[in-house]
């Protein structure tokens, strides 16, 4: 063999071996890509499979009736407006007391506070509010508003505790949305000789507001779904009567499912009953954060700097 | 001068507003203190944390809350067993190989599935899950540390995918196109760069999950069945500290010391939460550091 083709045939032979060793690696990549996708798969099938499961067994038993009917012998018969009614006041309660105190916070963070010691502890605070566990807003509810002040176990005392749990989220909410504001939205203002202030409720708050309005249903939504933080300062199982005052007790959505499925008496009845109000519920919460998420792709899509 | 004046009272409202939030976290603190530490008049604080035997309204009661603290790791432990795998996966294909709209898709539907109350999955824990749980492993009973773990891997599910996801999208386009044109394929350039560059927003997002699984309240104390006994099996019931607090709290007397012992569990869970925070705080920041140096 002369040594031409000696050479020729050990190119020919690399070039192989790189083209098997290519098509090695793309098998691997192959089989990868088939295994992650297959995780997303799993996950979404999880995640759905719940909402489905709700979904299938809740809404046989969801009328107008179940609605807007009082619950009727020791609730196994009527329907939740009780319920219902209690978590939209408790929500709501919630937001009311939240939603200035967040936006005052997001914006003395973001526009008068500069880079000091007191701004890094503050956010801190903020972060560490943010993981405290529900169930200890419960006992610190408990311990302040229900016996220090001496609200009792009642609607305001309730509200009080979901306002101080929601109150991170609607502060990092609005921080995103003030962040998103160029600099020369303030510049401009300075331009014309206007005070901070001036500038924060005339230019800032507006344009900030669909970022503000994401956050504030978000925390509805969240305050909404907990049961933890009302377990011991606002609801009771069975009320006779709709709540009078924010100094009454309230029964609410969640509570009522928890309570339907551990403490009831007649699963026979009660069951259907729990899956109707974890469909309005979740209705409700999904409804809710689904809104809070259009506002924000819209209010994103649409910007006009 | 009036306008300066004005400025000066509007910046000091806005301070005492952004003060309420370090206002609240130290209210709790000093709550859970001044209502949980008095248990140690009780009983000593070595047999608060180790004690075995749980029976608060026994005559001779007693207070340890091991099997509590137990119950609390064992079933967050499995929730990340399965949820930590599946998350991060699900997240690399969404981050790394899903088309431009599918991404837009799944990035709402993750988010919002992380806003599914607890109290439903509680619902679909007893009245599904458990069941199968029992009929699969031949139980006396569903309710158990494994049908808890499930339970709770499904939810923490969508907050590691999302911040898993979030860590991956920060990592910058140049790693990746310098992999590209060294001839790596694309599966190479995510398991030997992308993720190990995104490795501490991965542990952050853990970090993360195990804060939320452990401070879970509701829906373990609907599914995980509840004895405070510790138990070397994943098939038997367990009792976390969160279930133990709302589980009781009604029934006690303000003052009494299952109250006091109760607020002592949750000073407990109070730290544990606060450390985990710490630590996830401590590397993101280093993360974000990193990335936004190498920018």
């Amino acid at each position: 063999m002369s040594m031409e083709t000696r050479a020729m045939s050990q190119a020919l032979n690399t070039s192989l071996n790189i083209k098997s060793h290519v098509n090695h690696r793309k098998l691997i990549q192959k089989i990868g890509i088939s295994i992650l996708f297959l995780s997303l798969i799993i996950t979404i099938f999880f995640l759905f499979i719940i909402v489905i499961f709700i979904a299938v067994r809740g809404t046989g038993v969801l009328n107008i009736e179940f609605l807007t009917a009082m619950p009727r012998k020791a609730m196994t018969q009527g329907g939740i407006l009780p319920a219902i009614l209690g978590t939209f006041y408790l929500s709501l309660g919630a937001v009311i007391f939240a939603l200035p105190l967040g936006i005052l916070t997001a914006i003395y963070l973001n526009e008068y506070a500069g880079a000091n010691q007191l701004v890094r502890i503050i956010k801190m605070g903020i972060n560490n509010l943010a993981g405290v566990p529900s169930i200890v807003f419960g006992l610190f509810g408990l311990a302040i508003f229900v016996k220090f002040f001496g609200f009792g176990v009642s609607l305001l005392s309730g509200s009080l505790t979901l306002a101080i749990m929601i109150l991170p989220v609607i502060i990092s909410t609005t921080v995103e949305a003030l962040k998103s504001i160029p600099d020369s939205f303030r510049e401009a203002g300075y331009g014309i000789g206007a005070t901070k202030w001036q500038i924060v409720r005339g230019i800032i708050l507006p344009a900030a507001l669909p970022g503000i309005l994401t956050g504030t249903i978000l925390g509805i939504g969240r305050a909404a779904g907990e049961t933890a933080p009302i377990l011991f300062t606002a609801v009771t199982f069975f009320s006779r009567k709709l709540p009078k005052s924010i100094l009454s007790e309230v029964q609410a959505l969640p509570y009522h499912i928890y309570a339907l499925v551990t403490e009831g008496t007649h699963p026979k009845e009660q069951i259907p009953i729990a899956y109707g109000s974890a469909l309005v519920l979740l209705l409700l919460v999904l409804g809710l954060d689904l809104i809070a998420i259009i506002i924000r792709t819209r209010a994103r899509k649409k910007k006009l700097w | 001068m009036n306008r300066k004046l004005r400025e000066l009272i509007v910046k000091s409202i806005l301070l005492f507003c952004a003060s309420s939030s370090l206002i609240f976290l130290a209210g709790i603190v000093i709550v859970l203190f001044t209502q949980g530490l008095p248990i140690l008049k009780y009983v000593g604080i070595g047999e608060f944390l180790f004690g075995t035997h749980w029976y608060p309204t026994h005559e001779h009661a007693e207070f340890g809350i091991l099997p509590m603290i137990y119950g609390s790791l064992i079933i967050t432990l499995g929730a990340l067993i399965f949820a930590a795998p599946l998350g991060i996966l699900s997240a690399l294909y969404i981050a790394e190989v899903a088309p431009f709209w599918l991404k837009e898709i799944m990035k709402p539907i993750v988010e919002l599935l992380a806003c599914i109350p607890s109290v439903v999955y509680g619902l679909f824990g007893v009245l599904l899950i458990a069941p199968i749980v029992q009929k699969l492993f031949n139980l006396p009973i569903g309710l158990t540390a494994f049908s808890a773990a499930i339970i709770l891997g499904i939810m923490v599910l969508p907050t590691v995918t999302s911040i898993v996801e979030d860590a991956l999208s920060s990592i910058p386009k140049e790693y990746k196109e310098a992999a590209f044109a060294v001839g790596a394929t694309r599966w190479e350039t995510m398991t030997r760069i992308t993720l190990p560059a995104a490795a501490s927003g991965i542990s952050t997002a853990l970090i993360l999950g195990i804060g939320r699984a452990i401070g879970e309240t509701m829906a373990i104390l609907m599914v995980a069945g509840g004895s405070a006994r510790i138990v070397l099996s994943f098939l038997k019931p367990v009792r976390a500290m969160t279930s133990t607090i709302a589980a009781e709290m009604a029934e006690t007397v303000m003052g009494s010391e299952h109250y006091y012992a109760l607020f002592g569990i949750a000073i407990v869970l109070f730290i544990m939460t606060l450390c985990f925070n710490f630590i996830a705080d401590r590397i993101s920041c280093q993360f974000h550091k990193k990335f936004t140096a190498t920018r």
